[in-house]
Formats: C-alpha cells, sequence, structure tokens
C-alpha cells in the first residue's frame, strides 16, 4: 500500500535527472556554507528555498504538456502585461527597475517569462505546418525581442539576454535555415557597433574591462580580477572546503550570488571544477535525450530550449567568472544563492520530467 | 495516405530535430571544452602567479612602533617620556563630507580652537590623504567618550591611544634635550640616504633638535612587524606572525636638572648662556640657553602662532645659544693669551710694565687705550690678569705675533667646534692673515693683532668653547672631549653603557707657567680683583675671568655713555670660573647679553651655580643673581638662523 503510493509519487520524476539534480544541489548548499562565512541563516533559508522550488517541479512534473501548451499564450501576455506595469510602476533598486509590488509581495515579472517565452515560441511553431515559414520565424522573433526589448531597458542585460537566448534555441531547433542563421551573425556584426551605441555606460565598461580587468582594478574590473586570483590560486586540488583565502576574507565579492563559481574553483581546485562540470554534463545531456525522445513538436522544441538554456546559464556564469565573458549578472544555476531563479529552472526541469514521463499519454 | 504521410512528416521532422539537437550538444561539448581549458590555463599554469596573487591579498605587514627611550638627568630625574594620551585624528580620504565640514560638526562636540584648525591645515599640507592626522591631541576622558558616542556620524575620524612624547619638565633645558617632531619630506629624505627608512615604517616622528635629533639612532629603537592576515576592507584577522619591536635606549646624561633649573632661574630676564663642564671628565653639569621654550609645543605641529611668536621674538628664544651664540671673548680671552707668551718665554715674572693707560705701536700715534684712565700703575703678568690691564695684553699680542697667538689658544679649543653631542655646533672665528686675506681680500694690519690681545676684533667664540677652554686650563691642558650622555641604558634588560671618556688633546705646558696663570684668575675675586665683590663671602677659593665685549664700536675718543645707549647695544656680560681653585671640580662660563660688566652681572650666576655644586647651598626662590636689565628694546644684535 505505501510501496503504491510512493511509486505513484514519483511517477513523473525521472530518476536520472533527479538524480544528477539532487547531487549538485547538495554540492550547492557546502559551497554556500563556505561561501556565506558558514553562516547557518543562509543555509536554511536556502534549504527553504530548495524545498520550494523541488515541490514546484514536482507540480510541472504532473501536469501534461498539452495543458502547458493551452496556457502558452496567456502566461506570455500576461507576462509582457507585467513587464510592462514594470516599466511604468516598478520599484527601482540598484539602479534598475526590475520589482513590481503586488499587494504584500513583490515579484520579478522578468522570471514569468523565462518559462513562458520558450513556451510560447514552443507553441507557436507547433501550431503551423512542419515547414515553417520565412514569415514564421518573423514573427517568432518579433515575439521574442517584445519582452527581450522590455527587459535591457530596466536594465537587466543578463536576463534579457537568457531570455533570448531560450527563445532563439526554440527558433533554431524549429528549423530556422542555415542560410538565415549565417545571414544572422553577419547582420550582428554589422549591428555591432550600433549596439555598442545603445548600451548602457556600465555595459560597456562592463565588456571593455572584460578585455583589460586591469584597467581599473579597484573598480570595474576588481570583481574579474579577484574571480581570476581566486580560481587560480586554487589550483589542482583547492585549498580545501572553508579555507579559501579569498572568499573566506571577502575580497571575492558577490560570493554566494553571481561569483559563487569562484568560491568552489579555490577551495575545490580543477578537479573539483571538472566534476561539477561533469554534473551540468549530465543534466543537460538527460536533457537533450528527454529533448530528442519527445514526441509532439511543442514538447520537443520546450525541453530543447529548456535544456539549451540551462547550458547558457552555466557557460555564461563560469564564464564571467572565469574572465573569458563580461561580467552580465548571471547566476550560476543550482548553485548561486537565491530562490526566484531556482524556483524557474526546477520548475524547467519540472517540465522537462513531465514531457518524459507522459510521453504514452501523447501517442494513444 | 494521410495518416503515413503524416507519419513520415513526423519521421522527417524528428530527424531534422535530432540534428538540430546534436548540434546543440556538439556546443555545448565545445564551450565545456573551452571552459575546461581555461580552467587549466588559470588552476594549473598560471597557478604560482596566483597563488602568489592571493598571499599578497591576504598577507600584510603591519610595523609595530618602538617605544623611544627615555632622557633623564644624572640622577634619574625624567626630562623626555612616552605617556599614552588619546587623540582625534581624520584620514582626509576617508572623509565623506569635507574636511572642514567635519570639523565643523566635531567643534560642536568638543572644543577645537582655532590653533587646532591651523596645525591641522599645516599638518594637512605634509601629508598624503591617507595618512591620520590629529584634529587634537590630549583629549580628556570625558572628550573622548563623547566622540565615540558619536562615532558613526564621522566617516574617517578615529579617537586613537598613542604614545606621545611628553617633556615634563617644560622649559627646562629645552635647547639640549630638544623635541621631537612629525616627519617631513627632509626628514625621509635624509632617511632614504641613510638606509633606515624601513626602521620609521610605522613612525610619524623624529628627533628634530638637540639631543633628541643627536641621538636618534638610539632612542628610536628598531620598529617590529606583524605578519597579519587581513580581509578585504584592510581589518586584521589574525596575526600569523610577529617580530616585537626593541624599545629605544635610555639617555643618562651627565646634566643635573637641580643645578641646570638653578643655573636657568639664575638668569631673570637676561638673556645669555652658561656651560658647565666637570673638567676631569669633560661632563657638562648645566646647559643654558635664555630664553628657553617648552619643546612640547613642537610634538605634534607647533600651531601657527605659537610658531610666530618663538620665531619672530626679538629675544630669540629659538637660538641655542652657548653653541650657536658667537660672541667676541673680550676679556675672557686673556689669561689664554697670557699662558701663550709664558710658553712663549715672553713676560715670565720679574717682567712688568709701567701702565700708562695707553698702547701705542711703534711708529704710530694712535692710542690703544686701557679701560682704566690712567693705568694700573706697574702690572706684571699675574696682575695684568687680575685687574685686567689691556695695555699689558696690547703689547704681548703684537710681541707674540697673530700666527703665534692664534696656533696657542687653538689648543684650547677656539676657532673649532668641541665636538659636544649635539648638532648644528658653530666653530667660532680665530682671525689670521690668511682667514683676512681670504674673506675680505685684504692684508692684515699690525693693529688688528693688538685688539686680539684683549680678545676683540675678529675674534669669535661660542659660550662652549669659551666653558670648555676654562675646564682645560683648569685641568692643566688635558683636553676631555665634552659630553652631555654620559651613558646609554638599553631599555631591553637595563644595561647602562658608560660612554667612554675621551682625552681630546693633552697640550703640553710647563706646569710653572700653568700656575702662573691660575694665581692670576685667583686674584680676580680677591680684593683688587676686578671681581672682588664676588669672591668676598665665598668659602670656596675660585679662579676665574671677567670680561665685557662690545657690541658696537667705539669711536676713538668718544666718551663711552652706558646710559645713553638702548638696551640691546650694551655690551656682553662675560665671566668665566672654575672652582674649587686648588682641585677643579666644575668649570662654568657664563655670557649674559647686554649685561655690561662681566664681574657685576655674569659673575653672580656663576657664582650660585657653584655655590649649589659644592656646597648644596640653594638660592632664595624667585629671586635672580642680577637686577633684570631696564626694558628698553631698539633693535637685536644680528644673530643667527633656526634651521627649523
Amino acid at each position: 500500500m505505501m510501496n503504491k503510493l510512493l511509486k505513484h509519487f514519483v511517477k513523473h520524476i525521472d530518476g536520472f535527472l533527479m538524480g544528477s539534480l539532487i547531487a549538485t544541489i547538495l554540492v550547492a548548499l557546502c559551497v554556500l556554507y563556505s561561501a556565506s562565512g558558514q553562516s547557518m541563516d543562509k543555509l536554511t533559508s536556502q534549504a527553504v528555498n530548495i524545498t520550494v522550488a523541488l515541490s514546484l517541479m514536482w507540480i510541472a512534473a504532473n501536469i501534461p504538456p498539452q495543458h502547458l501548451e493551452r496556457i502558452a499564450l496567456p502566461a506570455y501576455v500576461i507576462g509582457v502585461l507585467l513587464l510592462i506595469a514594470v516599466a511604468l510602476f516598478g520599484e527601482i533598486s540598484h539602479g534598475a527597475r526590475r520589482w513590481l509590488h503586488i499587494g504584500v509581495a513583490k515579484i520579478q515579472p522578468s522570471e514569468l517569462l523565462k518559462i513562458a517565452m520558450p513556451m510560447l515560441l514552443a507553441w507557436y511553431f507547433a501550431r503551423r505546418d512542419s515547414l515553417s515559414t520565412m514569415k514564421d520565424y518573423l514573427v517568432g522573433a518579433i515575439l521574442l525581442a517584445v519582452p527581450v526589448g522590455l527587459i535591457m531597458k530596466q536594465p537587466d542585460l543578463g536576463t534579457s539576454l537568457m531570455i533570448g537566448a531560450s527563445g532563439f534555441y526554440v527558433l533554431f531547433l524549429a528549423g530556422l535555415s542555415w542560410r538565415l542563421l549565417l545571414g544572422a551573425v553577419v547582420s550582428v556584426g554589422i549591428m555591432a557597433p550600433i549596439l555598442w551605441s545603445m548600451l548602457h555606460d556600465y555595459q560597456r565598461k562592463r565588456i571593455e574591462i572584460l578585455f583589460d580587468p586591469y584597467q581599473d582594478p579597484l573598480g570595474a574590473g576588481y570583481h574579474t580580477i579577484q574571480a581570476s586570483i581566486a580560481l587560480g590560486s586554487g589550483g589542482l586540488a583547492g585549498k580545501g572546503w572553508l579555507n579559501g583565502t579569498q572568499s573566506q576574507l571577502d575580497f571575492l565579492p558577490e560570493r554566494t550570488t553571481d561569483f559563487i563559481f569562484a568560491v568552489f574553483g579555490e577551495e575545490f581546485g580543477l578537479l573539483g571544477n571538472l566534476l561539477l562540470l561533469l554534473l551540468f554534463t549530465l543534466i543537460i545531456g538527460r536533457g537533450l535525450v528527454i529533448a530528442a525522445q519527445a514526441q509532439s513538436t511543442f514538447s520537443r522544441l520546450l525541453a530543447g530550449s529548456i535544456t539549451l538554456t540551462f547550458f547558457t546559464y552555466v557557460f555564461v556564469n563560469i564564464g564571467m567568472v572565469s574572465g573569458i565573458l563580461p561580467v552580465v549578472g548571471v547566476p550560476l544555476p543550482l548553485i548561486s544563492y537565491g530562490g526566484t531563479s531556482l524556483v524557474t529552472l526546477l520548475l524547467g526541469f519540472g517540465i522537462l520530467m513531465s514531457i518524459h514521463t507522459h510521453k504514452k499519454l501523447v501517442t494513444s | 495516405m494521410r495518416s503515413r504521410s503524416e507519419l513520415k512528416n513526423y519521421k522527417k521532422e524528428q530527424y531534422d530535430f535530432r540534428i538540430r539537437l546534436a548540434t546543440g550538444g556538439l556546443l555545448v561539448l565545445i564551450c565545456f571544452g573551452i571552459l575546461i581549458s581555461r580552467f587549466v590555463f588559470l588552476q594549473f599554469s598560471k597557478y604560482d602567479y596566483f597563488q602568489t596573487m592571493a598571499e599578497n591579498n591576504r598577507i600584510s605587514l603591519v610595523p609595530i612602533v618602538p617605544n623611544r627611550g627615555l632622557i633623564m638627568d644624572r640622577n634619574g630625574v625624567v626630562l623626555a617620556q612616552n605617556s599614552f594620551v588619546y587623540t582625534l585624528e581624520i584620514t582626509p580620504a576617508k572623509v565623506e563630507k569635507s574636511v572642514e565640514e567635519t570639523i565643523d560638526e566635531l567643534a560642536k562636540l568638543i572644543e577645537i580652537t582655532s590653533n587646532d584648525r591651523k596645525r591641522l591645515k599645516k599638518l594637512r599640507s605634509q601629508t598624503h590623504s591617507f595618512e591620520s592626522v590629529p584634529i587634537r591631541t590630549h583629549l580628556n576622558e570625558e572628550e573622548a567618550a563623547k566622540i565615540a558616542v558619536h562615532r558613526f556620524r564621522f566617516p574617517g575620524v578615529e579617537i586613537r591611544s598613542r604614545l606621545f612624547r611628553q617633556y615634563p619638565q617644560g622649559e627646562l633645558g629645552s635647547h639640549l634635550i630638544g623635541y621631537i617632531g612629525r616627519i617631513n619630506d627632509r626628514d625621509l629624505e635624509h632617511l632614504k640616504e641613510s638606509g633606515d627608512l624601513s626602521n620609521y615604517k610605522g613612525s610619524d616622528h623624529i628627533g628634530k633638535s638637540g639631543l633628541e635629533q643627536y641621538y636618534e639612532s638610539q632612542l628610536h629603537g628598531i620598529t617590529g612587524f606583524q605578519q597579519v592576515e587581513t580581509d578585504a576592507g584592510g581589518h586584521a584577522v589574525r596575526t600569523l606572525s610577529s617580530t616585537p619591536p626593541v624599545p629605544g635606549n635610555n639617555l643618562i646624561l651627565s646634566i643635573d636638572s637641580k643645578l641646570q633649573r638653578i643655573a636657568e632661574e639664575a638668569f631673570g630676564n637676561y638673556r645669555g648662556a652658561l656651560v658647565a663642564i666637570e673638567p676631569s671628565t669633560g661632563e657638562v653639569l648645566a646647559y643654558v640657553s635664555k630664553p628657553n621654550f617648552d619643546p612640547n609645543l613642537f610634538v605634534d605641529g607647533i600651531d601657527s602662532e605659537s610658531w610666530k611668536e618663538l620665531n619672530e621674538s626679538l629675544d630669540k628664544p629659538l637660538i641655542n645659544r652657548p653653541l650657536r651664540g658667537i660672541y667676541p671673548p673680550g676679556s675672557t680671552f686673556k689669561p689664554f693669551v697670557a699662558l701663550a707668551g709664558l710658553e712663549a718665554g715672553k713676560r715670565a715674572p720679574p717682567f712688568s710694565i709701567s701702565d700708562p693707560g695707553f698702547f701705542t705701536l711703534p711708529g704710530n700715534t694712535h692710542r690703544y687705550r686701557d679701560w682704566k684712565a690712567g693705568g694700573h700703575g706697574m702690572v706684571d703678568i699675574r696682575k695684568a690678569i687680575a685687574v685686567s690691564c689691556d695695555t699689558f695684553f696690547y703689547g704681548l699680542a703684537v710681541e707674540l705675533g697673530i700666527e703665534k697667538l692664534t696656533d696657542f689658544v687653538r689648543h684650547f679649543g677656539f676657532g673649532k667646534p668641541s665636538g659636544i653631542d649635539l648638532k648644528g655646533e658653530m666653530g667660532g672665528l680665530l682671525p689670521t692673515p690668511e682667514w683676512k686675506a681670504r674673506r675680505f681680500k685684504q692684508k692684515w694690519f699690525p693693529g688688528e693683532t693688538v685688539i686680539v690681545g684683549i680678545g676683540q676684533g675678529y675674534t669669535l667664540v661660542t659660550p662652549m668653547q669659551l666653558a670648555q677652554a676654562t675646564a682645560i686650563l683648569a685641568n692643566n691642558g688635558r683636553a676631555m672631549q665634552p659630553h652631555l650622555v654620559s651613558s646609554i641604558q638599553e631599555n631591553k634588560e637595563g644595561r647602562i653603557h658608560p660612554v667612554p671618556l675621551v682625552v681630546s688633546d693633552q697640550i703640553v705646558l710647563n706646569p710653572k707657567n700653568v700656575e702662573l696663570i691660575k694665581q692670576g684668575m685667583m686674584d680676580v675675586t680677591l680684593p683688587g680683583g676686578t671681581a672682588a665683590r664676588l669672591g668676598a663671602d665665598a668659602e670656596y677659593l675660585m679662579a676665574s675671568k671677567t670680561g665685557t665685549a662690545q657690541v658696537v664700536g667705539i669711536k676713538q675718543n668718544e666718551k663711552y655713555n652706558e646710559s645713553k645707549m638702548a638696551e640691546r647695544h650694551l655690551d656682553h656680560a662675560l665671566f668665566i670660573t672654575y672652582a674649587p681653585a686648588e682641585d677643579p671640580k666644575i668649570a662654568i662660563a657664563v655670557i649674559v647679553e647686554n649685561g655690561k660688566h662681566g664681574g657685576s652681572t655674569a659673575g653672580p650666576i656663576a657664582r650660585r651655580v657653584m655655590d649649589y655644586y659644592l656646597l648644596g647651598k640653594e638660592p632664595k626662590p624667585t629671586q635672580p643673581a642680577v637686577e633684570p636689565p631696564s626694558a628698553v628694546i631698539e633693535q637685536a644684535p644680528e644673530e643667527h638662523g633656526h634651521d627649523e
């Protein structure tokens, strides 16, 4: 009886994915404990975040993909409306307008778009015939540009890039022609100077500092330099858990959030980094397998986009911490402290699980 | 059909999708490959570099400033010490508002005078903005507490408890003790040259004058270092290792502070100098320069008002008179000229002259007058000293010749620094024909030799030289190197290292000749001598010589009228002496600026010093040895600049 109940409970949970996620989250808690200066408070609060996020993941896993397909459009519309509301009435903090007060709670509508955006585009291309036309990609691009533009204006470069990526992956997986892709790359090359002029000063500075962090070692380049020192001084095997001098002595900024990877790399070294990348590879690999085996256009596009977006998070964050990409304010998925991004991520993995475990229902 | 084509489409679509997905997978692998190569670069190839960077980040060396050595007199009375004092300090670079605004705010809590502000302004112009500079020193407990409560309002403002140099005796011996002050760019230059700069990391102060300056290397000590782990904010987290500082050594002086005080007080309102030396050792017993100043004013930057007052005063209190005040020796020069004559085989008794009250050079009508109109009658060498007969010495000087005369007296330390342990000593002047040719491009006139015989003309001496010459004479020609520090005490274990006594010269003299000179000097304070009144009630026998040095020249045949002269143009009074005459324990030179007659102004000051030193007799309090000068001030004599 109990056994049957348990079986029913985990019916829509993918064992492989779940195992990899749990392993990564356990690593995350260890790093967080060290990065926060051994704060039990932070650890507990993140454990609460994890519990909430895992519950939501379970719920998402139990919702059949068809339901998601149905709510794709309304979710997107609500998301965009909220973004407009943010632009008009949003609360300003740290020089950016990202939050919206709704009664007692504060919400960040850009988070909603992280899921709603690929859902909408997957829904849009699933409704088309298998041979989508140029017009479809153009519509898709416009649907994508609206929220990306709004979020970029907040300004939140990191999130807008990630949402842009998630939409782009749908377009790409839906069969965006290679020629067009090439054309896009070329046109970006041409547009780059124009885009450059549209960026905020601090965003430009970040890119400039990327190429030469020592230009401003105590200002904008400080993050990159200190992170490189942390990683580099970690060596092969690391300085040991709780023993990273860069992290424990406050040299690393934002070390529980965006720069937590530097703490990990300093304390666990090259071997630890490879191990963490392996965990991420397992998660991504499983996501790709789920996408490959998905049976409806909607679910395969969505699964593929979620997985590749997750990868993009990992790459952009680690790339920025290790100094090969600009500092754009993207957290390391599953590892960085904070509830919002964790909930969004695990909701995504819940959808992956749902797609994988509701397959048979689709074919029947 | 339809379902088949649908199935086919589906298969095709799935195939296309998987190709795309595989491309995505490839992208993942490529990107992760890039990350891995970056990890290898950072954590393997450049490991050593980043390891060093991380260590530099976290470890910093914090200097521990050693305690400065104490200065004590020969009886252990402390003349310079360190005491903990609360200071209110500001680091301009850390202040959010302007420094002026912050200080206005602070002034509402505790008293900050305009002098404090001026001093701060001066200090700020000499320091970097990231250095902490004092706004106020010597905060009391209540003030410190007030600031502490409101500290959060004043970023960059701190209360510090610091060891402060303190001169508990105030003005006593200010010129010999000197003072410390904040290290300035010039000091840094010197430290760099001497290679001591690293030992001054963390030190704010350095000896600027007097013994504080001369014995800087002894007093400062060796700076210790603490290797501390610091966080990004620069706060020390823990100590990794530490090398304790070695405190500076204590100076034990030959000065007797009681004697010093009696000597200083004896001057009353007069300006002048006094040096007392123990002839057998060269130990300086008292070292007076009047007026003096309070060295405590200088420790953390003197405020401009006090500085102006000291620097612009007509009394020139900052001049270290014993070393840098140069005066004509006047008649105090005569015993040494007399000895030169005897050693040259001239003027030995029973030689005597009949003094008409003036001297003329052969073939010249110019009269070199004696101070006593009409002359002293029959004068031999002993009487010549006792009555200070000018005529006798005019002739002697001419007969000796300027070269022979100066060559001889040079042995007594004239014309060159004594080498005492203080900086900035002047050498005085023994004029010679070569010197005059060099200096004025003129030939030497015989008349100039005449007046050198009575210590006038170009001849210039410092009070230090005069005292040393007296001590050498008292010691029968054995010259002991004069010094103020008699021993140095290691602060660590308290071991005392006496400063070795140095015989700087041994003048070969005929004891009979020396005895004759000494007899003459003993007669000075006996009935018939120029200072007979001074010796009338003395319980010991002293050997002395009075002197008067002209400040402005008096023209031929013009009657000297002292009442007409402004006080500053009055003659300087000089007096040299040693006692007891049969076994000299103390040799003294006194100069009282504008004190007129050596016997009546300078002599009583020396007498008081000897009375205390030899008999333990203390003068009645608040009674100067001589009456204060009349307060007519016209113009100060030409003096030499203070080196600050």
